[in-house]
């Protein structure tokens, strides 16, 4: 049972990954509707950041948690203004056409420059150490890990289903035209929010870092069951993704134990089943 | 009759000019099968590739009338991609020399393949020692390590030193059971015990759910029967998860000089693990691996599957010249290359035997603390030297067909 306590606790915390970065799809997806292939990519560069910041300009963790995302963040905006601003109105499949490649082309150049094995990045001194929980010896930093993307998530809801702004966007996603008859600059908000949607997934990679290897690959190795989360989630729905995220991650973390052979492909067995009951998705509504 | 006697004489002169032919073919082509872009990359990849061609340089055939071409391509640690690329390789591209191939579900793969089709294949990156065992063949060589070495020198050493209980964490395909098959044989004939496995995917990120498992089991040892990134991960949230602190210790059977410069000295320092070379073992390895890592573009210095392409090579080379052409029939060169004996600057002089198996000292080493290393890529202590008669499966256990008994 204490042993089923921890797996529960572990599977949270991967969970947390999974709702940051589905919650950025989810975002992106909601409002620009593009498939972000790239997603996997963008983490991997909050991660890559970071590393820089600490070796490069002495910048260690806390700092990198604000700028990472905001460096990548200014990069995924400009990814939208250069090229996929274009794509708006056409089939989806444009989009992840272009994603994938961008997301194929980072990551060789990273892999040409850093190899595969990845790079060492600590746990900042205030969260290194554990605690004995009885049942288990959680590290602190996972912890942390999992009370902070928590909060990231509810406030990233907050932003868009509770506030003036959030309203707003939602609005100009429902008919631009109308809202830019109100003096709304739709093209610069929806630019602003491919940036926050790939601010989320560098801050995924900045909060990864210390866990992981920071490695070209870390990205490409979880984007595809982020996708089968989003897609369990139901495609666009805020809540949806967190709380798929953070679920998904627990039943994971509890095949892991039972039948660990299988942990990989668990996702995705529950993606094809939720797929044949409700083919939107948890929390989505038909189109 | 007279025009039978000149058809018979024509036929003859065209049987010596081609068998003429056959005996100055100096065409070789060297097809390097490895994983350029996945989680093995670093320890094979374009870092064999560029062994293969530092062998052919330094081989000096090329002034002396051979034309030997280098191809490679990325297997993606996928058996079916890979015979489907050596098949296209053997029958399009006339590849006569498959080289490193790791990925153990890979190496057995094409390794039937290539006795089909009677190749040669040296394989220095899959660790699988069926490759000399059951499923040996006349036209492959394993050179560089395998599971039966590795389990008994760092298994033994390991047991002796009082770790007698042990838990696996095993990567889940052909490589990772063969490690843990191999290693739990040692541990037990050496009076420990195994009180569990947990078996994870191939490339998994997360491995605490699994740590926790090896920790509330209580075993001395968590033996890592993985490779690569699989590896740094689970070394790397071993320490987070305070597994050494909590009195259990990590043994890495299979670690890799890339693996413990990406983990950094700080998180892999004590670490014992075994291997066949290490670029600071003497002159010889110090020169080569200099050079090779000039060329590298992440300057890395080789690792021992890299090494081993090189070593193999050039051994392949010196029986090439020994029948003064590519006979193009991958039994007979392989035959040869096993009469002779095999000397290179990195694995010292060593033998092949019957079965395949290429023989040399094993090494036991551990990694330094930081304040211990000089510098970059000065990491390992040597701690232990199996002679090459030791180091790995005697023949008379071997289950090799080749073996006379």
């Amino acid at each position: 049972m204490q042993a089923l306590y921890a797996q529960l606790l572990v599977g949270l915390i991967n969970g947390s990954f999974y709702a940051l970065l589905s919650l950025g799809l989810a975002v992106i997806f909601g409002m620009l509707n593009i498939i972000n292939f790239a997603h996997g990519a963008l983490y991997m560069m909050g991660a890559f950041c970071a590393y820089f910041l600490l070796n490069l300009a002495g910048i260690g963790y806390w700092p990198a948690l604000i700028i990472a995302p905001i460096v990548v963040g200014i990069f995924g905006m400009i990814l939208e203004r250069t090229m996929l601003q274009w794509l708006s109105g056409l089939d989806h499949l444009y989009g992840l056409l272009l994603t994938f490649g961008i997301a194929l082309i980072v990551q060789g150049v990273f892999q040409n420059y850093f190899g595969s094995s990845g790079l060492p990045y600590a746990i900042p001194d205030e969260l290194k150490g554990g605690m004995n929980l009885g049942f288990m010896f959680l590290p602190i930093y996972r912890g942390w890990v999992v009370v902070f993307s928590l909060v990231v998530c509810l406030a990233t809801w907050f932003l868009i289903e509770k506030t003036r702004l959030g309203a707003n966007l939602r609005a100009a996603t429902e008919n631009p035209t109308l809202v830019r008859a109100f003096g709304i600059n739709v093209p610069r908000m929806i630019t602003l929010t491919y940036g926050l949607g790939v601010g989320l997934a560098a801050l995924a990679g900045v909060l990864s870092a210390p866990i992981n290897q920071v490695r070209p690959l870390m990205g490409a190795d979880l984007i595809i069951v982020v996708f089968a989360v989003v897609v369990i989630g139901g495609m666009g729905s805020i809540m949806g993704s967190i709380i798929t995220g953070f679920a998904l991650g627990v039943i994971e973390g509890l095949t892991k134990y039972f039948y660990p052979e299988a942990s990989n492909t668990v996702v995705f067995v529950l993606m094809v089943l939720v797929l044949l009951v409700k083919p939107t998705g948890l929390t989505g509504r038909a189109a | 009759m007279k025009h039978r006697i000149s058809a018979l004489f024509l036929g003859t002169a065209l049987a010596f000019a081609a068998g003429g032919a056959l005996a100055q073919d100096k065409n070789v082509k060297i097809g390097v099968l490895t994983d350029n872009s996945g989680l093995y990359s670093d320890l094979g990849g374009a870092g064999s590739t560029l062994a293969a061609q530092m062998a052919v340089e330094d081989s000096g055939l090329a002034g002396k009338g051979w034309k030997i071409d280098i191809i490679s391509a990325d297997h993606q640690n996928k058996p079916d991609i890979a015979t489907t690329i050596a098949r296209q390789w053997i029958d399009v591209e006339k590849v006569d020399i498959f080289m490193d191939v790791l990925n153990s579900g890979v190496a057995l793969a094409v390794n039937n393949l290539v006795k089909e089709k009677n190749a040669v294949m040296i394989n220095t990156g899959a660790a699988t020692s069926d490759l000399t065992n059951a499923q040996c063949s006349p036209n492959t060589i394993h050179w560089v390590y395998d599971t039966y070495m590795l389990a008994n020198s760092t298994g033994q050493a390991l047991v002796k030193a009082g770790g007698d209980t042990w838990y696996f964490l095993t990567a889940d395909y052909a490589f990772g059971h063969a490690l843990e098959r191999d290693t739990t044989a040692v541990v037990v004939k050496s009076g420990g015990k195994v009180i569990g496995t947990v078996k994870h995917p191939l490339n998994s990120s997360d491995f605490s759910s699994f740590l926790l498992q090896a920790q509330a089991s209580k075993a001395k040892i968590v033996g890592m029967a993985n490779a690569g990134g699989d590896t740094t991960n689970t070394i790397k949230q071993a320490s987070e998860f305070g597994i050494v602190a909590g009195g259990q210790k990590l043994a890495g059977l299979l670690l890799f000089i890339t693996d413990v410069h990406s983990l950094g000295l700080k998180v892999a320092q004590g670490l014992s693990f075994t291997e066949t070379f290490y670029w600071d073992l003497n002159d010889g390895t110090r020169a080569f691996s200099k050079r090779f890592s000039e060329r590298m573009k992440n300057k890395a210095m080789p690792s021992m599957v890299q090494a081993g392409v090189y070593s193999g090579l050039i051994h392949y080379f010196k029986t090439l010249e020994a029948m003064s052409g590519n006979p193009h029939d991958g039994a007979k060169v392989v035959a040869k290359m096993k009469e002779l004996p095999t000397d290179d600057p990195l694995f010292g002089k060593g033998t092949i035997r019957v079965d395949g198996r290429k023989i040399h000292p094993a090494y036991l080493f551990e990694v330094k603390k930081p304040a211990d290393s000089k510098g970059p890529w000065d990491y390992y202590k040597l701690i232990g030297t199996t002679p090459g008669d030791q180091a790995f499966r005697p023949l008379s256990e071997s289950a090799c067909p080749l073996v006379k008994k």
